[in-house]
């Protein structure tokens, strides 16, 4: 090749100067709007009576309570969920029978229903003038306006997460491994641990780090399905609402900063599982072992 | 071990991949199955292993109908095409795995002894630690073979080995194989859709096309007497003269061959490039040059015959041929088949 070339370089499809901090310019605008400019809101509001409102509000009993069973409601639905996204995972990649691709779908409905649609249909499936809800009320169950219902509702609406992110890793890495495992004699379980879960673990935790913030954050289904009885029912996304609307906007703040720390950490996760390859289809090694295909 | 397969059928939904195949094995025996794409040859060998069980017909192994033993307690050896190496483990722990799993109760010095014996053995001694992302896809093959045998299989089973692999480490893992199999005398079966690789290394090679079995036997026997054309054609090249049955010889553009015991009617004529000559005079079949393809090992000539038939066959190196000539090809010998 000849002498390196100097100057100016002809400029590519879209990479004008103009163009290019035009561009730029307008993104940083809409980032600092939507989303810089509410995070800051959130902050300044929450410490604007001072740290002893901000204290005050966090341990009030109905906070804490309202905190108590958000937490509560993720213990519970982020293992039941991630339990389920394996077995979805599980069966539609490794596994052939009649209905995989129809359970496809399904496994992503809620992703693309609203949550208050879900909210609204337990109510006729679990309410007093519902499906179930007479014979359950007949012995004393209840579901809606409870902590059962809050649960349900948030675990319909999360449902999806775990699985989504198993799916297509699965679906790359195929059945040879399992298959391998097995004529060498593994059992399911020991093929299920040693082999299966070792190749999925950064997407599987990725999927339950995204599972557990969407829970935390719940509030469309659960609100239709909680009653909103404060110190009882209110979960923490409620209970910001419930203290905006009593005007005490900085608690309500206050409250919501606990939501947005929440978030903070998510992302933090999730970046940081990107970088173990989670999120995306293929892992490194999956890679390597696939450069030797193509040959 | 004897592996015998008893009118084994395997159907896909709608696709009938295996239909009726019976199919006996001797004990240390290294057999291929050899066939194109969609001849059900893999899904034999799946059946064989366990991987897929069969819609009807028995598989034993020995006495013992292993038709509907598990995978996990059939005891065989499966090498995948792509290896399946377990990506998170070294290869000393790949190759430990199936014994740290296996029912039987090991020593770790022993698995660990065991993992040494098979390292050298598959001659990756030292590379133990590595993991399998690290080493050549040739190392790979050959690490999937160590912990197939790991376990003591009383069948090994390959699933086109080589198929994923350039052609020189190709050539040399065969050799290899084959010595392997020698110094271990298991049982092994392979498929393959590689025909030299089949002859190379098998002691018998098994021919499918749509789920039957169409002939088998050793090289020496389906290479000089194919049975069909489609043998004939799928085991190499092959030049196709329409021709004519008479009293007992075969008549094609120029050319005669003896068929004795063959009815009088139409045929087929096929010839190996080899089987042909070329010369500047008759007698002959007339045909012209068209193309000439030179080869480390000799000359490949393409030729067009008068009557338009299209003929491959090779001269020597030295030979001065070019485009455009023309000549005589003559037959050193050919297999007659009956249309």
């Amino acid at each position: 090749m000849g002498a390196t070339r100097t100057g100016r370089k002809p400029p590519r499809v879209g990479d004008q100067p103009l163009f290019r901090r035009m561009l730029i310019g307008i993104v940083l605008v809409i980032v600092a709007l939507l989303i810089v400019a509410p995070l800051v809101v959130i902050s300044v509001e929450a410490f604007s009576k001072g740290w002893a409102v901000y204290r005050d509000t966090i341990i009030h009993p109905d906070t804490l309570h309202a905190i108590g069973l958000t937490v509560f409601a993720a213990i519970v639905a982020v293992p039941v969920n991630t339990a389920f996204g394996i077995a979805a995972a599980w069966s539609i990649t490794k596994f052939d029978f009649w209905g995989r691709r129809f359970l496809l779908v399904v496994i992503e409905i809620p992703f693309s229903v609203s949550p208050i649609v879900a909210g609204v249909a337990y109510l006729f499936v679990y309410g007093l003038q519902g499906v179930f809800g007479p014979t359950l009320d007949e012995y004393g169950v209840k579901i809606l306006f409870a902590i059962p219902g809050i649960i349900l509702a948030s675990m319909f609406v999360t449902a999806p997460f775990v699985a989504r992110e198993l799916i297509p890793l699965m679906q790359a890495q195929g059945r040879d491994l399992e298959e391998a495992a097995t004529s060498l004699g593994a059992s399911g379980w020991r093929t299920f641990f040693s082999v299966t879960l070792p190749n999925i673990k950064w997407a599987l935790l990725y999927g339950v780090v995204l599972c557990n913030a969407r829970v935390m954050g719940e509030f469309g289904a659960v609100s239709v399905v909680s009653g909103n009885i404060r110190g009882q029912t209110n979960t923490l996304p409620l209970h910001i609402e419930l203290l905006y609307h009593d005007y005490q906007a900085a608690g309500a703040f206050a409250a919501a900063s606990i939501l947005a720390l929440i978030a903070v950490f998510t992302i933090i996760a999730k970046v940081a599982l990107e970088r173990q390859g989670a999120g995306r289809v293929r892992r490194p090694a999956l890679v390597a072992n696939s450069a030797e295909k193509t040959q | 071990m004897k592996i015998r397969l008893e009118n084994v059928v395997k159907t896909f939904e709608t696709f009938r991949a295996v239909r009726d195949v019976s199919l006996e094995i001797e004990s240390g025996e290294l057999v291929a199955l050899l066939g194109p794409s969609g001849s059900g040859k893999t899904t034999i060998l799946r059946m064989v292993a366990g991987l897929e069980y069969a819609d009807g017909g028995h598989i034993y192994f020995g006495d013992q109908d292993a038709t509907d033993i598990p995978v996990r307690d059939r005891g065989v050896g499966f090498v995948f095409q792509h290896y399946a190496l377990f990506p998170h483990m070294t290869v000393a722990e790949n190759i430990a795995f199936g014994m740290k799993v296996s029912k039987v109760k090991r020593e770790k010095a022993a698995i660990e002894a065991r993992v040494v014996e098979l390292l050298r053995l598959v001659r990756l001694e030292g590379l133990g630690g590595r993991f399998p992302a690290q080493i050549s896809g040739g190392q790979r093959q050959r690490v999937a073979l160590a912990r197939a045998l790991s376990v003591d299989p009383k069948v090994l089973l390959l699933d086109e080995p080589f198929g994923a692999l350039d052609a020189n480490v190709r050539h040399d893992l065969r050799r290899w194989l084959r010595e392997i199999h020698r110094e271990l005398g298991i049982t092994t079966i392979f498929v393959t859709h590689d025909q030299e690789e089949a002859l190379d290394l098998a002691d018998r090679v098994v021919i499918l096309k749509d789920g039957h079995i169409i002939q088998q036997g050793t090289a020496e026997e389906v290479c000089r007497n194919p049975q069909s054309t489609f043998v004939m054609k799928f085991l190499g090249d092959a030049n196709v003269l329409a021709a004519e049955v008479r009293d007992g010889r075969a008549y094609a553009s120029g050319a005669a061959i003896d068929v004795s015991g063959m009815a009088d009617g139409k045929a087929e004529l096929y010839a190996r490039p080899a089987d042909l000559d070329w010369s500047a005079q008759g007698p002959g079949i007339p045909a012209s040059i068209t193309r000439v393809l030179d080869r480390p090992d000799g000359r490949r000539v393409l030729a067009t015959t008068e009557t338009g038939e299209l003929l491959e066959f090779d001269v020597e190196p030295e030979r001065p041929v070019k485009a455009g000539e023309g000549g005589f090809v003559t037959l050193r010998r050919a297999k007659v088949f009956a249309v």
